[in-house]
């Protein structure tokens, strides 16, 4: 396409824009229903994604120490554990902090701590808190414990527990994996039920406008006109529309997420939604406005192309 | 210039509308073609339009078989052919200039040609003073007029004019033709489908009859026999 031609189609669709303005102002607000149920739909998603991460967070195997194991051997295997490709992170926790948590713990029980002091020396061995980079890894880091508890060597010799071991603890993982795994699935398939709905509905909307435009088009195709140059000022009124209707989405988001943000903080795994708008802003513009703009674009292109075949 | 070749026309509820219809036009020619409703005018129009295809037999232009012409070249074999409707068919989201400057710009025409040639051809059909005005705001005459203006601004081969004055009164009628009859002696050929008694015979020109689907009649200087 040449200068003047994308010169003329950008005027031509300017034009057609400001003079169809009820049909224009029609197709904004059917366009911020959708761009605004898919914003609303991406809160939902990053909502749940913190929240299953948060959930998964809390899963972690512990390796409990004797009291005399040396601190050189427990540090060992906590490089061996972090060169496993399944663990996340290995958190060292000494004898003395464990001491100190669990007198934190407990401040307010006297009888527990009373009972610390009466034993002189510090009953709590080291721990090692070993978190998978995936909640369904675990079996694999509690084999490769259970290895090296029973070759007896090294640090391995003074692991006195891994909790993982416990039937009711290894029940708990695999229930958290369990909904964490259908939830997010659950998740997904509810967001793409309705952002399939809201576009199905707008290219409805936009294949109905067209269709008003049908005489014109093929008045157009019988006056010599190319496909390209009858469809792209269609396909510029769409994208202008795409850009009213994707500033105005974000606009409406700014109050709302402000008045839900606070109030909402706790109820939403500790994410606010209006500081993490502010602070995502360009990626909410670029994913809502680039929507908006691509969809109109599509949607007229799509929608002419039944028209233009004569 | 134009030749239809024993073209046939039936449509899937097993209609008729064209049967074995043979003629030609030859350059500079002005050809009425009438006939009743549903004889078959339109259809016949609409194949040199290539808006419809016949079922058997084929229409050439300048040579060319125009069924067989891509839909990518079409509109460049449109462009040598004028259209002028019943029902004006003008832009109706654009003014008079810009309705014709459109037809200009589809032929891929320059900005400079477009500004002196689009106020020149309005002043030919003598609506110079309403080139601003949307379709809405012009009469059924100046409408037509606008359409004839737009029909003939890149200068075609051939005007096709589909019972242009059909929504017209007598003396808008009377203008259309007299326009029509101006191209054509500046050498446009014209082809004019109409039920207008008055203006086939006023025309004294070459008349084809058409009768269900059959063209029944050719005569040079022909009149509305029905």
């Amino acid at each position: 396409m040449s200068f003047v031609t994308l010169r003329r189609v950008i005027r031509a669709g300017l034009l057609d824009f400001s003079r169809n303005g009820f049909v224009s102002f029609s197709s904004i607000l059917i366009m911020v229903e959708t761009l605004f149920i898919l914003g609303f739909m991406l809160f939902v998603g990053i909502i749940l994604n913190t929240t299953l991460n948060q959930l998964r967070d809390l899963a972690d195997v512990n390796v409990y120490f004797t009291t005399n194991a040396p601190e050189e051997q427990i540090v060992t295997l906590q490089k061996s554990l972090q060169a496993l490709p399944e663990v996340e992170s290995v958190g060292y926790v000494s004898a003395d902090e464990a001491e100190q948590q669990f007198r934190a713990r407990h401040k307010n029980d006297q009888l527990a701590l009373q009972a610390l002091d009466e034993l002189g020396s510090n009953p709590l061995g080291a721990v090692l808190n070993v978190k998978a980079k995936d909640v369904s890894q675990y079996d694999a880091i509690a084999a490769f414990l259970n290895e090296q508890q029973s070759l007896g060597s090294g640090a391995g010799a003074s692991i006195d527990k891994i909790n993982y071991n416990n039937e009711q603890h290894r029940s708990a993982l695999e229930n958290l994996k369990n909904i964490t795994n259908s939830g997010g699935r659950l998740g997904l398939i509810i967001i793409a039920i309705f952002i399939i709905t809201t576009i199905t509905t707008l290219f409805n909307m936009i294949r109905l406008t067209i269709y008003t435009s049908r005489d014109e088009i093929h008045v157009m195709r019988l006056m010599g006109a190319g496909q390209l140059y009858i469809r792209a000022p269609f396909m510029i009124e769409g994208m202008l529309q795409g850009l009213i209707a994707g500033i105005t989405t974000l606009l409406l988001f700014y109050p709302l997420t402000w008045w839900l943000g606070a109030s909402t903080a706790g109820f939403f795994g500790g994410v606010n939604i209006y500081t993490y708008y502010l602070s995502h802003f360009v990626l909410f513009f670029i994913i809502i406005v680039g929507t908006g703009v691509g969809l109109g674009a599509l949607a007229n292109f799509l929608a002419t192309r039944r028209y233009i075949k004569i | 210039m134009i030749y239809y070749d024993r073209v046939s026309k039936v449509y899937p509820d097993s209609s008729v509308a064209l049967q074995d219809v043979s003629f030609s036009v030859e350059p500079g020619e002005f050809i009425s073609i009438v006939g009743h409703s549903g004889a078959g005018k339109t259809t016949l129009i609409k194949m040199l339009l290539a808006e419809e295809k016949p079922s058997s037999g084929s229409v050439f232009f300048e040579s060319i078989n125009i069924h067989e012409v891509p839909l990518s070249r079409m509109s460049h074999l449109r462009r040598k052919i004028g259209t002028v409707f019943q029902d004006f068919r003008l832009l109706p989201n654009k003014t008079a200039y810009e309705n014709i400057a459109f037809a200009m710009e589809a032929a891929g025409r320059d900005e400079e040609e477009i500004r002196s040639d689009v106020p020149h051809v309005l002043e030919l059909v003598d609506l110079a003073d309403k080139m601003n005005n949307f379709p809405g705001e012009l009469s059924g005459g100046e409408q037509q007029r606008v359409a004839i203006a737009r029909a003939i601004v890149n200068q075609p081969d051939v005007i096709i004019a589909d019972e242009p004055t059909g929504n017209l009164d007598p003396v808008n009628t009377f203008e259309i033709v007299q326009i029509l009859k101006k191209i054509n002696d500046l050498g446009t050929t014209i082809i004019l489908t109409t039920h207008n008694k008055g203006v086939i015979d006023a025309l004294k020109k070459r008349v084809i009859t058409m009768d269900r689907g059959r063209v029944v009649r050719d005569d040079r200087e022909g009149k509305y026999i029905l």
